[in-house]
């Protein structure tokens, strides 16, 4: 292994941690502007430094563990959460190249994994926390996770069967010409939503749902603990857009701008319209949540599977 | 390498032993995921990454999740525990386990370097167990998943809340 491969590896996860706690900034400031009200803008320039205020003052919190907790598995949740997501980002190719693990053939398979084994940090931290309001936040959070891989993954087949492979380098060769959201909206779609579920974010964020679960899976996590569980969910969104970006907007391709530029920008623009979404819509009940997957979103992504199976049988066959 | 899938293999072996050592049913699970995640990497190595990640995005992803789910609808307690205990007595365990026994020495055997004359039959591949299953047995396929789907209804209209007519 050389030296630059190291620092990659030891520099890309503090990048994304970096990058996810001044996410908590722009989000604030962003809620500020479309709720028209100021945001944090006291701590440096515009407010930037009030990311590391919170971050310090995290830090210097007392670490409690419940003593009616399970203390390993307590201890073990926020950190299974934070690294799965992490994990994934490994595979994205952010520029003309490939991800930082190189270009691995089941590269989308690899993320649908790590998101897969993501639910265990929100329901152990539940079941771990030994209380009821957390156990049912661990609770809604399986069915509602669980239930929303399946959308994602079966919206994700489009792409797969389009671009014919389920490697993201050769899923972005494929967008070439045409970007995959032109002829997989309805797909896009799906995989919006249920890119909202699986993080968990508001409006679908049940699992929290402060008005009836106190703070839901995390309520008993106090310091760094529980801003694990905060950057994860913030590095979660990241990786969502840039999932977005990479299956459906093209990934790096655009014009004139350096291809790093155009990927960040298109992940810039998903988070924002992410943070968007939490302004502006309120939270709908679980049951509606789940009756909203099974009835609408399960059979809507299988006739997108089957109308695009269908017309690229039809075009092979031309 | 070697060394490599040696570890994989080693801890999938103690994950295994902690599953069915462990009292707390949720470590049980949280074993068998680490189970089931060395297996990945195994296969991994072997070249099998995509087996790897169905086995990840199955088993270690959905089912293990289930299965934490369920137990947390249980919320087991220590009169269960000391029930589990009253099933577990030697004379429950002792006919099944002399059974295993013998079929565990009869695969020992097997790949043993004793059995050569045993080794000549053809395996039989992933590419052979899909054609006979979408070939010759097709039908049967499709009954078996009538059976699973009526299954599934029969479950739903059973645990459903039956709203009383006014």
């Amino acid at each position: 292994m050389t030296s630059s491969a190291l620092l990659t590896i030891i520099l890309t996860p503090l990048l994304l941690l970096a990058l996810a706690t001044l996410l908590t900034w722009v989000e604030r400031r962003l809620l500020g502007l479309w709720q028209d009200r100021y945001g944090p803008n006291r701590v440096g320039p515009g407010g930037l430094f009030q990311a590391v205020a919170d971050g310090i003052k995290i830090l210097f919190k007392q670490d409690w563990i419940p003593p009616f907790a399970d203390r390993g598995v307590f201890i073990l949740a926020p950190a299974i959460g934070m690294m799965t997501v992490l994990l994934s980002f490994a595979v994205i190719p952010f520029t003309m190249g490939t991800g930082i693990a190189g270009d691995l053939n089941v590269g989308l398979l690899f993320i649908l994994a790590m998101m897969g084994l993501g639910v265990y940090a929100v329901v152990l931290a539940g079941w771990s926390s030994n209380s009821k309001f957390a156990l049912l936040g661990g609770m809604r959070a399986a069915a509602q996770m669980i239930s929303y891989e399946v959308f994602m993954g079966l919206s994700l087949l489009g792409v797969v069967m389009m671009a014919g492979s389920f490697s993201l380098h050769d899923i972005v060769a494929a967008q070439a010409g045409l970007w995959f959201i032109i002829p997989q909206c309805l797909g896009f779609g799906v995989f919006l939503l249920a890119g909202i579920a699986e993080t968990h974010r508001l409006p679908f964020d049940l699992p929290e749902g402060e008005n009836e679960l106190g703070a839901g899976f995390h309520t008993e996590y106090s310091g760094m603990k529980f801003g694990m569980f905060f950057i994860a969910e913030y590095a979660g969104i990241v990786l969502v857009s840039c999932l977005v970006t990479t299956l459906y907007l093209g990934g790096w391709r655009g014009p004139l701008l350096p291809p790093a530029v155009w990927f960040l920008l298109k992940t810039g623009g998903m988070v924002a319209f992410f943070i968007l979404l939490r302004a502006g819509l309120p939270r709908p009940r679980y049951d509606q949540l789940m009756a909203l997957g099974w009835k609408v979103l399960l059979p809507l992504s299988l006739l997108n599977v089957m109308a695009t199976g269908t017309i690229l049988m039809l075009r092979a066959s031309l | 390498m070697h060394a490599l899938a040696l570890l994989a293999a080693s801890v999938t072996v103690i994950g295994a032993i902690m599953v069915i050592t462990r009292k707390v049913a949720v470590h049980a699970v949280l074993y068998l995921v680490v189970t089931l995640l060395a297996l990945a990497a195994l296969l991994v190595m072997l070249g099998a990454s995509f087996a790897a990640m169905l086995e990840i995005i199955i088993y270690a992803g959905a089912i293990m999740v289930l299965f934490v789910f369920v137990i947390m609808m249980l919320n087991l307690g220590q009169p269960d525990s000391a029930r589990e205990k009253e099933w577990l007595r030697p004379r429950a365990w002792l006919g099944p386990g002399i059974l295993a026994a013998i079929s565990c020495a009869e695969l020992l055997y097997f790949i043993s370097p004793f059995s050569a004359s045993l080794h000549s039959l053809a395996p039989i591949t992933a590419h052979d167990v899909g054609l006979s299953l979408f070939g010759r047995y097709v039908l049967m396929v499709e009954l078996a998943s009538f059976l699973l789907l009526a299954g599934l209804v029969a479950a739903f209209h059973i645990g459903r809340n039956r709203v009383e007519d006014p």
